[in-house]
């Protein structure tokens, strides 16, 4: 016999379903009034420093069809990378958004700043990116990626450097389509499938 | 080298055996939406061990309350009032304080109030389908509500959810993330659901299904169900210093 471990069991998920954007995006949804906004509307807040972006993109399913209700949540560092909460961080700066689908084109958009550099515990620097997670009907577990940007210098990030297939690793990085504008297209299935991240 | 008092911690690895399998062909959505690849799995960093922060000054007095919310208190919801509760935990043992919790359902009669849902049974003029809260110190929310119906779904031919509240849960740290499902204690559409069976572990899915709790509830008033939730937890160690030889 042994001592019992003092461990708990993560509570299992469950798929967010079709209706999630009642419950998490409700004025969105068409249920106004129930709060005075929905949560995570915005990234980051008027003054924030850094360089404005946009970026685009859809949540395609195996047969290449764009999921028309997915509900995306991120987060992201400051133009400093410095997370909110961490100290000298830039109070306009939210990090954390919420969006979704739109429900006949498929397409999300996310307005923010484009995030600094983020240091590991052991010094090795993270290049820029912005952490997403993907929910809809179907999917039974959130799915965790990344997006990084293809006019930055990735070459060193530790969570890049891990892909063993290297032409996998493109499935993270943002395309560049105008001044400030980004494109990011996450295919949960077949060709060119999204790496999703278990960290 | 202590982490400075700031650093919360490493998130310990999420056992992806305790949670559902992402490719299930009972539930047929499933099937295209399901990554084929594995994950790619590396220790947790700075990005998914800070999250976003919700302040108390966020809620509306009436936000934990699905009865009243919809219509500011003006008309009560239609359906068997129930008070859920419960405390938000981590895998350490740890109450989990301050972290949003969101709620939402179909009405009594299990409809829900989205511009997709077609199914025949009536809305409840009084009843919106969604609530929030912040947990307290001690990890503890509650909930007053009604109790949602089953409904129909399009999957195989005769499929039925059993009656459940859709939870959204934040933590403190990205990583901890968590979308499940609440249960009621004996119902029987449960065994059948696929939904739920895409939890391979009976242990696992048992822990969604809440207890009826007569001592939390209120005579001539609700009934009370109780619903604990365990989040990630951090590895919190004084070794926790940089790697050996750097
Ligand atoms: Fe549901």
């Amino acid at each position: 016999m042994t001592q019992t471990l003092r461990r708990l069991t993560e509570t299992p998920s469950q798929t967010a379903g079709p209706y999630v954007h009642i419950g998490c995006i409700p004025t969105f949804a068409g249920n106004p009034g129930i709060y005075p906004e929905d949560l995570g509307l915005r990234a980051i807040e008027d003054g924030a420093l850094g360089e404005p972006i946009t970026i685009t993109g859809a949540v395609y399913d195996g047969t290449g069809w764009a999921l028309r209700d997915a509900m995306l949540e991120s987060w992201q560092a400051d133009a400093a990378g410095l997370y909110p909460g961490q100290p000298g961080a830039d109070p306009n700066v939210n990090g954390f958004c919420r969006f979704a689908a739109d429900k006949d084109s498929g397409d999300y958009a996310l307005s923010t700043i484009k995030p600094g550099r983020t240091r590991l515990r052991d010094g090795r620097e993270q290049a820029p990116h912005i952490a997403v997670w993907i929910t809809a009907r179907g999917i039974n577990i959130g799915l965790l990626t990344r997006i990084y940007f293809d006019d930055e210098d990735n070459s060193a990030d530790p969570v890049l450097s891990r892909i063993e297939q290297r032409p996998r690793a493109d499935t993270l990085i943002a395309r560049k389509t105008g001044e400030g504008r980004y494109r990011f297209d996450i295919r949960l299935q077949g060709d060119n499938e999204t790496v999703f991240l278990d960290m | 080298m202590r982490n400075a008092p700031t650093d919360p911690g490493p998130l310990i690895p999420r056992n992806r055996a305790a949670h559902p399998v992402a490719y299930d062909p009972d539930y047929k959505t499933s099937v295209s939406r399901s990554p084929k690849w594995p994950l790619l799995s590396m220790e947790s960093t700075i990005t998914e061990e800070t999250g976003p922060v919700f302040g108390h000054g966020l809620l509306g007095p009436l936000d934990n309350n699905l009865i009243l919310n919809f219509t500011q208190g003006e008309a009560p919801a239609v359906g068997e009032r129930i008070r859920v509760h419960g405390r938000v935990l981590d895998e350490t043992g740890r109450p989990v304080p301050n972290t949003l919790v969101e709620i939402w359902q179909a009405n009594a009669g299990g409809r829900y109030r989205h511009i997709k849902d077609t199914y025949f049974a009536p809305l409840d003029p009084n009843f919106g389908g969604c609530g929030r809260t912040i947990t307290d110190d001690d990890g503890a929310y509650e909930f007053m509500t009604i109790r949602p119906g089953a409904y129909p779904w399009p999957n195989r031919a005769n499929d039925w959810r059993p009656m459940h509240i859709h939870y959204s849960i934040f933590g403190s740290g990205f990583g901890q993330r968590l979308i499940s499902q609440m249960y009621f204690q004996g119902d029987p559409l449960i065994d059948l659901c696929p939904i739920a069976h895409t939890i391979k572990d009976r242990g696992q899915l048992d822990r969604l299904v809440a207890p009826l709790d007569m001592a939390g509830s209120r005579p001539m008033d609700y009934l009370a169900y109780q619903f604990d939730i365990v989040l990630r937890g951090r590895r919190q160690t004084m070794f926790e210093n940089k790697p050996e030889g750097m």
